[in-house]
């Protein structure tokens, strides 16, 4: 009886999680239905640029830049006890571009911009502004959806190449400073590991993301109900589901192009 | 001009709506009245195609509101206002901003053009001198105001009124009373007002039609269902007035 109903109980999660997952697939080939017909005012774009791009600029180029001396820390020390001080350049520019950079950067726009995206939609659903929205003849899709899936769509390469930068940087810093490296040894092996594929698997992984996490923050704040409490529980939702969906598809997308 | 054949609306196991029939006549405001929960802002919603019905018709102006396309639903939207019960005026933008949303989304009019328009519908509002204000900033009364502006950006044929003096005090509710009256016969506009304020009812409608159970019990003049025989009409009209 007992085995009866945990079965039944696990057959209803996942007809609702196969449901949720219909919904947010239908949202996103609406909104690519839109981006195509042109429909998507550039205006709106610019300002979702400025919101999710710019403003995130000091926030990933921080923490890309302390994660690349921490990570040089580990790999430098743990390398030269093997006396392979000569390969700590490459294999951290590999695992920066490859994994590092995209993902930190996912996380952290992610954490920042998910959240502020389904507060925003979520507000206005609950207090019933897109409803407004629609009656105006407008599209919600057009007018809130479109605009944030292209600038973050557009935007989380750009901040991921300026992690790139920064990361290998606080790395350099830190091996070259601290543990004393030669820093020709270190640039020289970055140049020779590093290939050109996996500097743009990076940049694809995060424009994948970047797709993702806006479509699933917008799906999120369109799908709010029941006031402030909801709006507080759409949020956390969308930041969880942004985030786990990230790591499910980096781990997937890492074997797809780097294996 | 609205004629509403059969309509029935259900979420989930929730009936809210049965089968309900009611014709709206051009330039005639038109009052629907019911206990809270009956279905009375679904109907408005169902109008303006917000959600879609569960079976029946909603005629408006000869074309049948299912069958409209996304494209043709926009251009059938920018004929009805809707005013809502809590104004949705969109708190990022101010009072100027909200009422000229639909003109700059949807026409290709100057940004002088604009001013022009604005400017004219809230001076019909009376909030001439709030233009710059955000919506956070004005009491209820204005909001409502303001929703009403933005509901006349583009003349409206239609204007679809949710509860618009609910939680306003007397002095404030007579105030958006007046304006809805002045509305109606400036520019010949069909209003319908869903309300349970009494004083609105009796101060803004020519017609009344009372919804209970999910459907209309009754659609008459003002004269007429006063006069009704039908108690829960007596019921509800009655409601309030005498100390039991």
């Amino acid at each position: 009886m007992l085995y009866k109903k945990i079965l039944e109980k696990l057959g209803i999660e996942m007809l609702s999680l196969l449901e949720e997952l219909g919904h947010v697939t239908g949202l996103f080939f609406q909104t690519i239905s839109n981006i195509l017909k042109g429909k998507i005012k550039p205006r709106l774009i610019l300002v979702q640029m400025v919101k999710i791009g710019i403003d995130s600029i000091p926030i990933a180029i921080t923490s890309a830049f302390f994660i690349g001396m921490v990570f040089a820390v580990q790999i430098g020390t743990e390398f030269l006890k093997f006396g392979a001080a000569k390969f700590i350049g490459g294999v951290m520019g590999i695992a920066i571009a490859r994994e590092l950079a995209p993902a930190l950067t996912g996380i952290v726009v992610a954490s920042r911009i998910a959240a502020a995206m389904t507060a925003e939609i979520g507000t206005m659903k609950v207090t019933e502004q897109i409803d407004a929205l629609q009656a105006m003849g407008s599209n919600p899709v057009r007018y809130l959806v479109g605009p944030r899936f292209i600038a973050c769509t557009c935007m989380l390469p750009l901040l991921t190449v300026l992690a790139d930068l920064f990361c290998f940087l606080g790395g350099y810093l830190v091996v070259v400073y601290l543990i004393k490296v030669n820093s020709m040894d270190y640039l020289n092996s970055a140049q020779q590991l590093l290939t050109t594929m996996d500097i743009y698997g990076g940049i694809l992984k995060s424009l994948i993301f970047g797709m993702l996490i806006s479509i699933v923050a917008c799906y999120k704040g369109l799908k709010t109900q029941g006031g402030a409490k909801g709006v507080g529980e759409a949020t956390t939702s969308s930041v969880v589901t942004a985030l786990l969906v990230l790591f499910i598809f980096n781990y997937f997308l890492s074997v797809l192009l780097f294996k | 001009m609205i004629k509403i054949e059969k309509i029935t609306k259900k979420y989930g196991k929730l009936m809210v709506l049965e089968e309900a029939n009611l014709e709206i006549i051009e330039s005639q405001s038109l009052a629907i009245i019911g206990p809270s929960g009956c279905g009375k802002s679904t109907l408005l919603r169902l109008i303006l195609k917000l959600e879609n019905l569960t079976s029946g018709k909603i005629i408006v102006e000869n074309n049948d509101i299912s069958l409209l396309g996304e494209e043709e639903l926009i251009s059938f939207r920018k004929k009805i206002g809707m005013v809502f019960q809590y104004s949705a005026l969109f708190d990022s933008m101010s009072v100027f901003e909200n009422v000229a949303f639909a003109l700059r989304e949807h026409t290709q009019l100057t940004e002088r053009e604009i001013q022009q328009i604005v400017n004219k519908k809230l001076d019909m509002v009376g909030l001439l001198d709030k233009g710059n204000i955000m919506p956070a900033e004005l009491s209820g009364g204005m909001q409502k105001r303001v929703g009403i502006a933005r509901a006349l950006a583009f003349d409206p044929k239609i204007i679809l009124y949710d509860e618009p003096t609910t939680g306003l005090d007397p002095i404030t509710s007579t105030h958006i009373e007046n304006l809805i009256n002045d509305l109606a016969k400036k520019l010949k506009v069909t209003s319908i007002i869903v309300t349970h304020q009494l004083s609105t009812i009796f101060r803004t409608s020519d017609r009344i039609a009372m919804l209970h159970n999910g459907k209309f019990i009754e659609a008459g003049t003002v004269s007429e269902a006063k006069n009704s025989k039908n108690i829960i009409i007596k019921e509800f009209i009655n409601a309030g007035i005498e100390k039991t």
